[in-house]
């Protein structure tokens, strides 16, 4: 049997009818996440054919990304301020109860972010394919499930039909051998590939992440990596499933019980890909040699190390990202003044991130003037922080503790930076007016976040670890 | 679906490269829950001041722009999000094709589906697309082609089935649902 990548295995066993010159693959979905910003308009269209949702035991809707986190407007308490979004949290209300689909919704004790339930439920699974209308789906694939964003008129076609129009991506290796010094987080080493890789140098493939350092990271610390895998311009990214990612689901909600988990775990660990399999593409990253990692421009290949200077003046474009971020060429990101940081997201919003950055902070205080918002990324992070008195710890410090979603990531809540503000944050994306127009972002990791947050600078989170 | 056969056009060029979708449609304009209407939002931070007057500058706003179906972008337009608002919004505007060197894959997919084709053609095309803009472009998505007023014609991949949809005004989730009984017969399988 020849040797396949992991990649070719998933996709394998998902061909409904395989691809030809004239068609492309008609590929299953295992679990379709959606909620309220992407799914509308895909309802309308099945309202339109008189379709119904071919599989509502495959598909789960949240809300995460238009519902405030102000506690007040969220439960009701006052009206939600954003008319639009208000609409949009009930037209998703609307459609999950008219077509049968599953909602985790305002008061479900399992809201959160999409791409932090379906692993926290054990929803997300080895082998699967996912997706969701959403670039960061990718995030799953931490449990080496093919996991990717997909967007509304395919939202419709997984509604109706269980099934996507698909031609098979290339295979991208990146192997990342060694130890992440300390003070290097998951989040530096996915910053650090971007860089490597650029903003579209994945383009058209699906990574696999592999090597000693990727089988050494908890599963939050996967799903962190993977997560980002779409900022290299990839369509998905994979790591192989290990006991790691066996003891994470196990015993969580939705992952199988008794005969069927041995089965499953049986199942799984064939899912690697075969020593001398070929990938269309490699890269070699060695962990030892990594630094802290934060944004300088307005895309998240645009970094540095800290102590490195951002690099000299290219083309015009260039530029014109330093001028919207009010940064020059030369300078060193330390030292550099902030007024915001926002600790969340799907990328770094689970509770290990919270954990870190509390630990940080701990008997500290958030600088003067500079606002601290902190974001747990779902519900159930939310209660467990509480649990362990990580709330009291960003309360006392002077940071703002909120119900869970997405918010500051994207701010289609409210939840925004200010016009030429400078925000470190640990989400995923620095575009030009991503956090609120004119807003400067500053991507890095949660331990660097508080750093920030309590020098009112850029600074070194090596300086402050216990 | 209006079927596409040819586009003859100027085009409007936007030589930044990595143009995301959400420069394309901020995120603000994502609470709507219908995907008419989008145009006015197009490029919004750009084209627009901070008390909503159109910007001189931007090209979208010169009055040469009007009526342009071809945009030409820098490399790797349409990175980041997986929005359809972003290609909703730029035919909505009346754009029907977008060019560049390279186009992001989520993006790529979206506009496909929405009648506004994905155009990727060479980097030396590419120059002298962005080198002269304005210029009366000839496509035909029938032989995959773009005929530059030199009279230099140069071809373009396409996906084949999504080129077929196009052609013909045919949408991807009928043909979904022609293929229920391999749909059926794939859960059989694999759910016994």
């Amino acid at each position: 049997m020849t040797a396949t990548t992991l990649f070719e295995k998933i996709w394998q066993a998902h061909e409904v009818v395989a691809e030809t010159a004239d068609t492309p693959a008609i590929m299953y979905i295992d679990l379709h996440l959606t909620h309220e910003v992407t799914s509308p308009q895909a309802y309308t269209v099945l309202r339109q054919r008189g379709l119904k949702v071919r599989r509502t035991d495959r598909t789960l809707a949240t809300l995460d990304r238009s519902t405030p986190t102000d506690a007040d407007q969220l439960f009701g308490k006052v009206p939600i301020r954003i008319e639009s979004a208000a609409n949009q949290i009930r037209e998703l209300e609307k459609n999950c109860a008219e077509f049968g689909v599953e909602l985790l919704g305002i008061h479900d004790p399992n809201r959160g972010i999409v791409h932090i339930i379906g692993p926290e439920l054990g929803a997300t699974q080895p082998g699967q394919t996912i997706v969701c209308g959403d670039s960061h789906t990718s995030t799953h694939g931490a449990f080496g499930a093919l996991a990717f964003g997909i967007g509304t008129t395919e939202v419709g076609h997984v509604l109706a039909t269980q099934c996507l129009l698909q031609r098979k991506a290339k295979t991208l290796a990146v192997n990342v051998e060694g130890t992440l010094p300390r003070g290097v987080t998951a989040k530096d080493l996915v910053l650090a590939i971007i860089r490597r890789l650029g903003v579209s140098g994945g383009t058209g493939s699906v990574i696999e992440y592999r090597g000693s350092t990727i089988r050494a990271l908890s599963m939050e610390e996967r799903m962190t990596v993977c997560n980002m895998s779409i900022e290299a311009g990839a369509r998905a990214g994979l790591i192989a499933p290990d006991q790691t990612t066996f003891d994470y689901l196990k015993g969580r909600a939705r992952a199988p019980t008794g005969a069927a988990w041995d089965g499953a775990v049986a199942r799984w660990r064939t899912l690697v890909t075969d020593p001398g399999a070929h990938f269309d593409a490699e890269i070699s990253i060695d962990a030892g040699t990594l630094a802290p990692m934060i944004t300088y421009g307005t895309n998240p290949g645009m970094s540095v190390a800290l102590g490195e200077a951002i690099p000299a003046a290219g083309d015009a474009v260039y530029a014109k990202a330093l001028a919207y971020m009010g940064l020059t060429a030369g300078q060193q990101m330390l030292g550099q003044k902030i007024n915001e940081v926002f600790l969340g997201s799907c990328t770094n919003g689970r509770l290990s991130d919270l954990e870190q950055a509390a630990a940080m902070l701990r008997g500290r205080k958030v600088a003067p003037g500079v606002r601290f918002l902190v974001v747990p990324g779902s519900h159930q992070i939310k209660l467990a922080a509480e649990a362990a008195g990580l709330d009291r710890v960003f309360k006392d410090a002077g940071a703002e503790w909120r119900e869970a979603g997405c918010s500051m990531c994207l701010g289609m809540n409210g939840d925004l930076v200010a016009k030429g503000a400078y925000c470190v944050s640990t989400s995923n994306r620095n575009f030009e007016g991503r956090q609120g127009i004119g807003a400067r972002t500053l991507l890095a990791s949660p331990i660097m976040a508080v750093a920030a947050a309590i020098t009112g600078a850029v600074a070194d989170p090596r300086a402050l670890l216990a | 679906m209006e079927p596409i056969r040819t586009i003859r056009s100027r085009t409007v060029v936007l030589s930044s490269t990595n143009i995301d979708t959400d420069q394309i449609m901020p995120a603000r304009f994502l609470t709507t829950t219908t995907r008419e209407g989008l145009g006015k939002h197009l490029f919004a931070d750009w084209r627009y001041d901070a008390a909503g007057q159109p910007i001189a500058e931007f090209v979208l706003n010169k009055p040469e722009a009007a009526g342009c179906q071809i945009l030409v972008a820098g490399r790797n337009i349409g990175c980041g999000s997986s929005r359809e608002h972003a290609p909703w919004g730029l035919y909505d505007y009346g754009f029907r094709a977008v060019i560049s060197s390279e186009i992001a894959d989520i993006f790529r997919n979206n506009s496909l589906k929405n009648g506004l084709l994905p155009i990727e053609v060479d980097a030396e095309t590419h120059a002298w697309l962005l080198a002269n803009p304005g210029v009366e472009l000839s496509v035909d998505l029938q032989t995959r082609t773009v005929t530059l007023p030199t009279g230099k014609s140069v071809s373009f991949a396409v996906e084949a089935f999504a080129r077929y949809c196009l052609l013909n005004g045919v949408d991807e989730t009928g043909y979904l649902l022609s293929q229920e009984a391999a749909i059926r017969a794939y859960e059989t399988r694999h759910e016994a």
